[in-house]
């Protein structure tokens, strides 16, 4: 039974992981940029959803809307200023401009809302389910999280095959030169990326908060350094792959917790990433692209 | 001065870059000896030499050899721990703070090169932002291993453990030296402002041979690049984790220098957040351009410290100035106009000042 659980409690970790991936993968996809700021929205995602549910005392289901919205917002304005006079810019100095915006909005959350952490409220009432007399027991958030990853991986993938703007994406993620030429208007689709990546962190900051409650101006690190490596794992810029290297990876951290030991965790996850990449040195389902001379 | 103009550019360069090094040493031990230097930005004085160094060495990585790495501060971890395990040994020995301070330094170079290797082998294997994220992930595994390391010394030598002190089975009167995530505790504190100087001279003086060597060359062949080179017989594989070894050396040594400022040490200190932010150094200084590098380390080591007075602004603060300066230095028409207003003042025929980010790096110097 033990490994059931680990199992599970490994899936609901990894669908977190796995939406906090997509929104890296798509921006990597289609701006070829690494966005270290992304796990710093999680965070605020966090934080609006618990400010909405603790100060202004509406239901939870509200946080989240606020969240997303918020974030997406964010999203938009941080593209807007910091990113979009970049386009032309060495990608370091995107990377960097990038850092310096993880590190502005850490340091405006702790300015905002301090440095003590704060207690998330639950984001779901529903009691846990008991499987095989009791000896299994699932938790109401693990089964909330994991459906929320399969209807934000659905969602995703139906928009992006089936409407035009996921077209659009697409092709700009193909080839943006070509793109531009069949009247795509670039811009205003990479802006629109960041404005997904940065709902769907919203999302993950809420469920990411409700599995481990407690909430600081530096909650979003972490999870995003281990979400920007399940995306390389499962092959960056690619969205099944980001999903199922978001699920890998949590169920490896929680197999290398539960089994191995708890404080070298991390060190095995990285090690497992480090092996994969070895192998195939383009993620898992990444398409190796040949240089052409 | 005609015999100075007459030289190559790259010597020229050279010797500007040394002397900047010099003059700002005597100026700052004229400064420290006439007690001008107030005690907080004397116990910065070692730490910005610590950075100088990690950001030279780091240039080597990123902008000669063209490879982003994003774990750099796992070798400056492992160098520090080096250091304070090697001088911790060597107290009993009767020998001479420099001298101690001198070994550990250099067995910080060789355990850290020792690691470069190891961790350069397969990294090299890959490109680009593949190669970044695995050097993150070996940053990560580094931390996470020292954060699980204990070592004690006794009379019978050295003993090492993964799980905790107690089980080091130590003899009466051991001392541990590391101890699991609260780091190492009462260092020895032997460094000082000369010996970081020297170890900016040094390193110095090894990544600027190396770059303007036969070897360098061919570093700076492959990062333009990769197939060119090794059509015309260039062993990029060799090059490449070549620049990454002595790099990781560097990063070591002056992990040792940084350590042994303090009289603890902990292994979260050496995180992603530090790697960044020596990344962020050799950004700002421009790319290659190790001169640039040198003053954007001091800057920006001195400037959260002088912005203390507004508190949690600083940080913040920071911030704004680290997008600001990447959007400015970025923004090509912005900086076409200062470049021809600097040019009014400037005497004919003199090109523009490297300032500007430019895809390959900057000159090198």
């Amino acid at each position: 039974m033990s490994f059931l659980t680990a199992l599970i409690n490994g899936i609901s970790l990894g669908s977190v992981y796995a939406i906090i991936a997509l929104g890296y993968t798509m921006v990597y996809g289609i701006a070829k940029m690494l966005n270290f700021a992304h796990g710093d929205v999680i965070m605020v995602g966090g934080y609006l959803c618990f400010c909405t549910v603790q100060y202004l005392g509406l239901p939870t289901l509200a946080g989240v809307i606020l969240a997303v919205v918020g974030c997406t917002a964010l999203g938009i304005v941080v593209e807007g200023l910091a990113y979009k006079p970049l386009r032309q810019a060495p990608s370091l100095a995107v990377l960097i401009t990038a850092i310096g915006v993880s590190y502005f909005l850490q340091n405006s959350a702790l300015l905002i809302w301090g440095a003590d952490p704060k207690a998330f409220p639950s984001a779901v009432s529903f009691p846990s389910v008991k499987l095989f007399d009791g000896q299994l027991i699932i938790n109401s958030i693990t089964i909330v999280t994991v459906l929320a990853a399969v209807l934000v991986m659905v969602a995703l993938t139906l928009f992006t095959s089936r409407t035009k703007m996921g077209k659009a994406m697409r092709a700009c993620s193909e080839d943006k030169g070509a793109a531009q030429l069949m009247g795509i208007n670039v811009d205003r689709t990479i802006s629109m990326v960041f404005a997904i990546g940065s709902g769907l962190a919203a999302i993950a900051g809420v469920l990411l908060c409700s599995a481990y409650p407690t909430l600081t101006p530096t909650t979003g690190s972490m999870p995003g350094i281990k979400a920007f490596t399940a995306a390389v794992f499962g092959g960056i810029g690619s969205i099944p792959g980001a999903a199922l290297g978001g699920v890998l990876l949590g169920i490896i951290e929680i197999m290398a917790k539960t089994y191995i030991s708890t404080q070298l965790s991390d060190a095995i996850v990285f090690g497992v990433l480090i092996i994969v990449l070895l192998i195939k040195p383009a993620g898992l389902l990444g398409k190796l692209v040949p240089e052409k001379v | 001065m005609e015999k100075f103009k007459s030289l190559p550019a790259a010597t020229r360069s050279t010797i500007i870059t040394y002397a900047m090094v010099v003059i700002a040493f005597l100026i700052m031990q004229g400064l420290l000896s006439v007690g001008a230097v107030s005690n907080s930005t004397q116990g910065l004085l070692v730490p910005i030499c610590a950075y100088i160094c990690m950001a030279i060495s780091l240039n080597l990585v990123v902008g000669i050899s063209g490879e982003l790495s994003l774990g750099h501060a796992g070798f400056m971890s492992v160098g520090a721990f080096t250091g304070v395990v090697v001088s911790t040994a060597l107290a009993g020995s009767g020998t001479s703070g420099p001298v101690r301070l001198l070994v550990a330094i250099f067995a910080a170079g060789v355990s850290a090169a020792i690691a470069g290797l190891l961790i350069g082998i397969p990294v090299m294997r890959l490109r680009g932002d593949y190669l970044a994220i695995v050097t993150l992930a070996f940053g990560e595994i580094i931390k996470n291993l020292l954060n699980n390391l204990y070592v004690g010394l006794d009379v019978r030598g050295l003993h090492f453990s993964m799980s905790d002190a107690a089980s080091l089975g130590m003899a009466e009167g051991g001392k541990v030296v590391i101890n699991g995530p609260q780091g190492a505790v009462g260092i020895d504190m032997i460094s000082s402002f000369t010996a970081g100087f020297l170890l900016i001279l040094f390193t110095l003086f090894v990544v600027l041979n190396l770059v303007n060597s036969r070897s360098g060359r061919a570093i700076m062949a492959v990062r333009d690049n990769r197939i060119a080179a090794e059509s015309v017989g260039i062993n990029t594989t060799k090059y490449r984790l070549m620049a990454f070894v002595v790099s990781a050396a560097l990063a070591g040594m002056a992990g040792a220098l940084y350590a042994m400022n303090y009289s603890a040490i902990v292994p979260k200190k050496f995180d992603f957040n530090t790697s960044i932010l020596v990344l962020v150094f050799v950004v700002l200084g421009g790319m290659g351009n190790i001169r640039g590098g040198i003053i954007s380390a001091t800057l920006l080591t001195v400037l959260p410290e002088k912005l203390r007075f507004i508190g949690d602004f600083r940080m913040l603060i920071y911030a704004i100035v680290l997008i600001a300066v990447m959007l400015v230095s970025n923004n090509r028409a912005l900086m076409e106009r200062l470049h021809g207003l600097a040019g009014r003042f400037r005497k004919k025929g003199r090109a523009p000042s490297p300032a500007v980010a430019s895809k390959d790096g900057g000159d090198l110097s």
